[in-house]
């Protein structure tokens, strides 16, 4: 962590790349395809995937997240063994799962379980994009509601990173449930007094945005997060006419009072754990 | 019969609509309008009425019935002050121990630049998670089309029913063709693998009653099936109203927890 603020700088080279990683030049190096800045790849891993020159905040994997955010070998994950079903009987989803479970080692979109923030217990959850997009199946929704429910029984603050393109269309209306599921959990949880925090990665839009994203108690986003209902195509093709720029960016969301705070990757484990400490933990 | 035909049925331009139903179920309707923080949505309507003399909370999805009544309706598909109207009615009726009666019929909440402005989902998730601890019964009809999170929002409930020819599903048929099959004119094909008919969901436990429509759909039955929801509703709530509301409400909890 101790490097996270260096910064080597290269020669600009004006391409803009319509991918969503950075692409690769070559072996050692990445180029940013927001502002075209080549960064050698060892300090764009060691500066937490964003750019050095325009502080692009590039999507990152569920287990540097768990890394960045808990204390060293604090975290003790729940519920890996969950089953994929495939309850459509879509064609090719069971291969699917199977080959990213083998490409990824998750056994689904999201990773939950506790962890400890400067010594503070939690209860976490990091969706990962890498996942069929973090997408919201039954498993996806099992592991939140559980991870909901072991907070309200041990009175944990409860803090979830969400990253996903929705619900799962592969599992159709059990998918749906999903909303419904992890909502009335996070109800429960609210009785109980329960602090949630949730904090909004790139993307987070669909039926996530539509359910346990938008009911924390404190809504936090990295700058430039997608956050939306709808996806911007979608919205074009109702409304026939160009989104505004920066339309359904973090900065959008909370101009419109639906975020409360923009916070950069480097410092969200420092801004968590003060909002743990005014929350007398 | 093919889930297309259903998909059709339910569409079918002289299907009845919420208005309908809410002439036919209950007397005494008072409309109430907005959500107290922008402005009122057509595309819900929601009152207070009696229900075999009894004071409901009425909360209805209307797609209208002509075209001027549907631009103004804007199709039946909510904005967020649609959700946040529903939500102000409900917890009143809450307020005055009135049980909620929702029907759906929805394509699916709106996709437009104001609604993201104003925070569809935001709206949507608050719905989810007030509806499941609501302290009074809940019954829901898909009465028509049930789309995405847009008809979720008004379907936490206790008991949720479809009416025959009604489809219930993730996204409409065109929307899930398009995302699965890159291709928006296979929405025949992806109707049948959906699940989305009264008795795919029935069979899912998704719902707990199938409303027949005789003949051949609600446009031509529809007084028959008006006099069979009415007493459906009157014997429902009375179950409902007699079990404890702690009883009730883990009901309904389990009633979404189940779905793994
Ligand atoms: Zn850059």
């Amino acid at each position: 962590m101790a490097n996270i603020f260096k910064k080597t700088k290269y020669v600009k080279m004006n391409v803009v790349s319509k991918q969503e990683a950075p692409s690769v030049p070559s072996g050692l190096w990445v180029k940013c395809n927001n502002c075209g800045e080549v960064i050698y790849k060892e300090d764009f891993h060691s500066n937490l995937k964003i750019c050095g020159s325009c502080e692009k905040h590039f999507r990152l994997d569920s287990s540097t997240r768990i890394s960045m955010v808990l204390d060293e070998d604090s975290f003790e994950p729940m519920d890996e063994d969950l089953q994929t079903r495939n309850v459509l009987d879509f064609p090719g989803y069971d291969k699917k799962i199977k080959g990213l479970k083998e490409s990824t080692h998750l056994n689904e979109g999201v990773v939950t379980g506790t962890g400890a923030i400067d010594g503070n217990k939690v209860a976490f959850g990091v969706m990962d994009s890498r996942f069929m997009m973090g997408s919201m199946g039954a498993v996806v929704g099992e592991k939140i509601t559980r991870l909901i429910e072991k907070a309200t029984e041990e009175s944990l603050p409860l803090i979830i990173f969400t990253a996903s393109g929705g619900a799962r269309m592969q599992e159709g209306i059990i998918s749906l449930m999903q909303l419904a599921k992890t909502s009335a959990a996070l109800s429960r949880f609210n009785d109980a007094g329960g602090l949630y925090i949730t904090v909004l990665t790139d993307p987070t839009s669909g039926g996530v945005t539509a359910s346990f994203a938008m009911l924390g108690d404190i809504i936090l986003a990295e700058p430039g997060t997608f956050i939306g209902f709808a996806g911007p195509r979608v919205i074009m093709q109702t409304i026939k006419q160009e989104l505004p720029e920066g339309f359904q960016r973090a900065e959008f969301l909370k101009e419109h009072g639906f975020v409360d705070k923009i916070v950069a990757r480097a410092e969200i484990k420092e801004t968590l754990s003060q909002l743990l400490m005014l929350h007398g933990f | 019969m093919k889930a297309w035909d259903r998909v059709l049925n339910a569409r079918n331009v002289n299907r009845p609509l919420s208005s309908d139903y809410i002439k036919a179920l209950f007397d005494d309707f008072v409309e109430l309008h907005g959500d107290r923080l922008y402005k009122d949505d057509a595309a819900i309507i929601g009152g207070i009425a009696t229900l075999g003399g009894m004071p409901v909370t009425v909360i209805a999805q209307e797609k209208g019935k002509n075209l001027k009544e549907k631009v103004r309706r804007n199709f039946g598909s909510p904005n967020p002050e649609g959700y946040r109207k529903s939500l102000r009615l409900m917890k009143q009726a809450e307020k005055f121990g009135r049980p909620i009666i929702t029907l759906v019929d929805t394509q699916g909440a709106y996709c437009g630049l104001g609604a993201e402005e104003r925070g569809q989902g935001e709206a949507i998730a608050r719905n989810l998670m007030e509806m499941s601890s609501l302290k009074v019964p809940i019954i829901t009809i898909v009465i028509g089309e049930g789309g995405s999170g847009g008809a979720l929002a008004l379907a936490v409930a206790d008991r949720v029913w479809m009416l025959e020819n009604a489809i219930y599903s993730i996204l409409s048929p065109e929307g899930f063709a398009s995302i699965l099959y890159k291709d928006s004119t296979k929405a025949k094909e992806a109707a049948e693998v959906m699940k989305l008919t009264a008795q795919d969901l029935y069979e899912l436990d998704v719902i707990e009653k199938i409303i027949e429509e005789p003949g051949a759909g609600a446009h031509e039955s529809f007084e028959a099936i008006a006099l069979n929801i009415t007493a459906l509703l009157i014997e429902e709530i009375s179950v409902l109203k007699a079990m404890p509301i702690e009883d009730m409400l883990e009901e309904r909890y389990a009633r979404y927890r189940k779905f793994l």
